[in-house]
């Protein structure tokens, strides 16, 4: 019996202690997690403040937890690795978040590998679609095809004849993630074949054997790289700079990946990570400004930060300044920041 | 006449019997190979996860000079040598600017200490494949080890801190308190609620179409996927009575709604056992219906009450899919000072290490099993003493 009464007032603190956090909530992309608590834990080992909690919940997610509700329950911070949507904003305005501070950290970037060995090989976007998408255009494009190439030049005479084996990450990456983005769905969208059948944006990826998800270990991509020697790879940015001395990079549309081409948005299979931070929060839940400017600082994200060391890809120095002064002034986002640029 | 019996017996029935013997002894083994196989997929299963967990209970330490000069309360990187800031830790490295502001009587000295080496350090010295160490780093390391300046200890710190972006200074403490907190709290709900329910079904409740029905949905409730009880608790708990998300009471709650069913048919089998003789003899002897349950039939059912609800609550504590819904599957390194403090839990600290791409994970990951590992048997083996000292015989 005490144990129900026990149970029972547990319950009823619940409504007054609510209102009281001393413990920063950040929520959203998996991509931006590991810098994202990465940071949180230098906060929480170098300062007074309590760690911030980092959930990983996709972008999508981030954002609907974010604008939700303007409850000092709901999260202070979300991650994306993507820019918020304008329908997004909306629900965040109707929702009462109204103020929101938008930071961008940096990029993430996708590499496409080979052995060294290899003859150096590059490819386009649509060439990278036309081998790993699960249905493809036929040859008057006048609809859709189970994936026939099985060597690079049956899709472009000008390619090699070499067979096209791709170890890349499983569906539960983020890397995946963005290499659907980047590849697939990027291509798919206009395609006029891809949505008369019905596809909006397709990204299903071929099961034949031609693509080979690799598992989360990218050291595995790497041996078999080496003894696969006509296989190509898919990695995050940072794995191909951590082993240059085995494996080298595809160009793609004629351009390496390195941070300089990233930052200069010549290099296409990259994007920018972004944090969201809910103003009306700062100040009542102690330390959200010391979390973002110490994730702003250049110790973390910086050309020799600790993030760049775990793979982020710095932003320019420029502009590193322009979203520093951003966060001192607290700038507001606005519906207009995020309309497509014409 | 006894002997020509015998003979006919023999003869006629002899192709026959041996056929039937035979497929005595295939049985036979088709029960000893599928137990051989159970057993060598639970042997296999042990070998690799403690093969894989031993390394992560030794830490490697490197033997250096700590300067503990004013540059480096700004600086924590100036504390050693330059070529050293890559060999240990810096989880270690960037707590030396509070502990100076902590003991500023340090500030100005310099000793040698032994102090947690990095990660990829230390999965060098254990010469684990994919320890991602550089070359020049790896030529550092090897001077050091010519040196004795390296040493292997036991991994005190994986006990003392909770989770880390860096290997060396990841441990299970405040998954260990988190579940602790949820497990308390789902045992609070679940195991009254629980016996009670099943009190009022076995001894009270009429048996009409009503009690049926809802004694179908109770052994329905038990087999249904996990997941949806976070579902359940998402919608009731967090939205509706506003608890906060990731907390141990979130979780708990989920948690016991999901034991819920485990425990009133546990208490209902163990009610159903205790015979009808002792409840005539209670109510001939002028006592109430509440005094017959109370005081006969409850002590009487207790041990199989108890089993049910250990076995119960171990399944909770091995549960991670409704927590994921409820938003304890996070970044959360600090041990939870209340129920309503962000928490994560033992499982969802061993899925999160699962996930993260260094090498250093893998046997954290191993140990971290082995310690859930650890607390679930002897929680069965708990039930099953429970059971066996007091079990009654009629």
């Amino acid at each position: 019996m005490k144990k129900i009464i026990l149970a029972t007032a547990a319950l009823l603190m619940v409504s007054n202690v609510a209102e009281a956090r001393d413990q920063i909530k950040i929520v959203g992309s998996s991509t931006v997690y590991p810098f994202s608590s990465y940071t949180a834990e230098a906060l929480g080992a170098t300062s007074k403040f309590k760690t911030p909690v980092v959930e990983s919940t996709g972008s999508g997610g981030g954002l609907k937890l974010f604008c939700a509700s303007n409850d000092m329950d709901s999260p202070d911070i979300t991650n994306a690795s993507r820019r918020m949507k304008e329908k997004e904003f909306a629900t965040c305005q109707k929702n009462g978040v109204k103020y929101i501070t938008e930071m961008v950290v940096g990029y993430d970037g996708i590499a496409i590998a080979q052995s060294k060995t290899t003859a150096a090989i590059d490819l386009t976007r649509k060439e990278l679609l036309l081998a790993v998408a699960a249905k493809v255009p036929n040859k008057d494009e006048s609809a859709l095809i189970d994936n026939p190439y099985h060597y690079w030049d049956e899709i472009n005479a000008k390619l090699p004849h070499r067979k096209i084996t791709i170890y890349g990450p499983p569906t539960s990456s983020g890397t995946r993630d963005a290499f659907e983005d980047m590849i697939l769905k990027h291509n798919t969208k206009h395609w006029k074949v891809y949505n008369d059948a019905g596809f909006k944006k397709f990204h299903e990826i071929r099961q034949d054997g031609v693509y080979v998800p690799s598992g989360e270990n990218d050291n595995l991509i790497v041996q078999k790289l080496a003894k696969d020697t006509e296989a190509l790879g898919i990695f995050g940015y940072s794995y191909l700079a951590e082993n240059t001395d085995s494996i080298g990079a595809a160009t793609i549309e004629g351009v390496g990946p390195a941070p300089e081409t990233v930052q200069d948005g010549s290099y296409k299979l990259s994007r920018s990570l972004y944090f969201y931070i809910k103003q009306s929060h700062v100040g009542k839940v102690p330390g959200i400004m010391e979390y973002s400017d110490l994730f702003m600082s250049e110790r973390m994200i910086g050309d020799k930060g600790e993030c760049a060391e775990i793979g982020l890809i710095p932003l320019p120095a420029a502009d590193r300044d322009h979203y520093r002064a951003n966060l001192k002034a607290m700038t507001r986002l606005t519906a207009d920041d995020l309309k497509p640029k014409k | 006449m006894n002997k020509e019996a015998n003979n006919f017996l023999h003869q006629g029935a002899n192709p026959r019997k041996r056929k039937r013997e035979r497929a005595d002894t295939r049985f036979r083994w088709y029960g000893l190979i599928a137990l051989g196989l159970a057993l060598s997929f639970l042997v296999f299963f042990f070998v690799d996860i403690i093969g894989q967990a031993l390394p992560a209970f030794k830490q490697t330490e490197v033997l250096v000079s700590v300067n503990y000069t004013e540059e480096a309360k700004s600086n924590y990187n100036r504390a050693v040598e330059h070529k050293l800031t890559h060999i240990v830790s810096r989880a270690w490295l960037r707590t030396i600017p509070a502990y100076l502001e902590a003991h500023p009587e340090a500030v100005g000295t310099s000793h040698d200490e032994w102090v947690p080496a990095d990660s990829r350090v230390d999965q060098y010295v254990k010469k684990h494949e994919g320890h991602g160490l550089k070359s020049k780093y790896q030529k550092e390391v090897d001077a050091l080890q010519q040196e004795g300046k390296v040493r292997s200890s036991f991994n005190i710190a994986f006990f003392e801190t909770g989770d880390s972006k860096m290997p060396e200074n990841a441990g299970i403490l405040a998954a260990a308190v988190g579940s602790v907190f949820t497990l308390l709290i789902t045992m609070l709900v679940a195991v009254p609620i629980g016996v009670m329910t099943a009190i009022y079904l076995e001894e009270f409740a009429t048996d009409n179409r009503f009690t049926r029905l809802i004694e179908v949905n109770i052994n329905n409730l038990a087999a249904i996927p996990s997941i949806l009880y976070g579902l359940l608790g998402l919608a009731i708990f967090i939205s509706f009575m506003g608890v906060p998300r990731s907390s141990a009471l979130a979780g708990g709650l989920t948690l016991a709604l999901m034991t819920l069913p485990l425990i009133i048919i546990a208490t209902r089998a163990a009610l159903r056992a205790v015979p009808e003789s002792i409840r005539e003899a209670a109510y001939g002897l002028g006592a109430s219906s509440l005094q017959t349950v109370w005081h006969h039939v409850l002590p009487l059912a207790m041990p199989g009450i108890l089993t049910g609800s250990i076995i119960g609550l171990a399944q909770a504590m091995g549960e991670t899919a409704p927590l994921i819904i409820v938003g304890m599957m996070a970044y959360i390194p600090e041990p939870p000072s209340s129920i309503l403090e962000a928490t994560t839990v033992l499982p969802a600290q061993v899925y999160t290490w699962s996930t993260e791409s260094m090498h250093g994970y893998i046997e954290r990951t191993a140990a971290g099993i082995l310690v859930l590992l650890t607390v679930l048997l002897s929680l069965n083996a708990m039930a099953v003493r429970l059971r066996n000292r007091s079990e009654k015989t009629w």
